[in-house]
């Protein structure tokens, strides 16, 4: 059974992508950091849906529903702000007014 | 031989998340995560879950990271970014990864089905997850009757009917908001 170490790894690249959203400062950079976040808990669902029972890929369905969600607006905040600052360094967007 | 892939496919998967991370170009970056993304579809293929790595490849691999690379190319973001200074927050980032890694991996790496069946019964003896969970004696039993899609539709339609429906008003919502924060003048 693989389930020990899917969880491991999935745990690993979790903690790569809380890493890459503190390191960075870059938002589009910081963004494919939350999608790799995403992507190591569908690991763990798919992982336990191996002992648990199939209705843990519905949730993995569920996760990913919310991440095209989420990649769409974000983006499309990411392009609005782009147009106001012409930078996408969080480092100098710092106020909420434009 | 499973292991094996398993494993292989594992370290590629780590290896290019630290690259997507560490590179400097965002449009590198982007292509490192599309090369994670693919070795966990293949964990997936692994793990049984052969529906869940087709739809990662199509829409992760696919959709959302064309997305990414479209949105890089509009803004021309293909620039290297300033390196990564090594400020007082980066030792406070690196630190915090790893104290969380090396709590998580231990624990997690001997985790095992009989252990979560233990933890489900909350009994005194290490149980049988077969007998625990009915569903990993009936689900061979299900992909033979319905096929791979139909063993993850059924829950998907039965008992998990109403979210599923709420995830539509969702990507409509997501659909609206994207038009009205991107266009220039409504």
């Amino acid at each position: 059974m693989l389930l020990g170490p899917s969880l491991a790894v999935s745990a690993i690249l979790f903690t790569i992508g809380v890493a890459g959203v503190l390191l960075r400062r870059n938002a589009i950079v910081i963004f494919m950091c939350v999608e790799l976040m995403l992507n190591a808990v569908n690991l763990t669902f798919v992982a336990l849906s191996q002992a648990y029972g199939s209705s843990g890929q519905v949730f993995v369905f569920f996760v990913m529903t919310v991440a095209a969600a989420e990649a769409a607006v974000g983006l499309a905040i990411i392009l609005s702000i782009y147009r106001h600052h012409k930078s996408v360094d969080l480092q100098q967007i710092n106020l909420l007014r434009g | 031989m499973v292991e094996a892939v398993f494993w292989f496919f594992a370290a590629v998967a780590i290896v290019s998340a630290l690259l997507v991370v560490t590179m400097r170009n965002p449009i590198a970056s982007a292509f490192w995560l599309v090369c994670t993304m693919l070795c966990l579809a293949g964990i997936f293929f692994l793990l049984q879950a052969q529906f869940i790595g087709a739809i990662q490849i199509l829409v992760y691999a696919g959709a959302v990271m064309v997305l990414f690379l479209f949105v890089i190319m509009l803004l021309n973001l293909g620039r290297d970014d300033a390196a990564l200074k090594r400020t007082p927050t980066w030792f406070a980032a690196v630190l915090l990864a790893g104290v969380l890694a090396s709590q998580l991996v231990p624990a997690l790496i001997r985790y095992s089905s009989e252990r979560l069946a233990f933890e489900y019964t909350r009994s005194a003896v290490l149980a049988d997850p077969r007998m625990v969970f009915d569903s990993t004696l009936s689900a061979a039993q299900a992909t033979l009757e319905r096929g791979v899609p139909g063993d993850i539709a059924k829950p998907l339609f039965e008992h998990y009917l109403v979210p599923f429906e709420l995830t539509s008003i969702l990507l409509l919502a997501a659909i609206v908001g994207a038009v009205v924060l991107a266009k220039r003048r409504i």
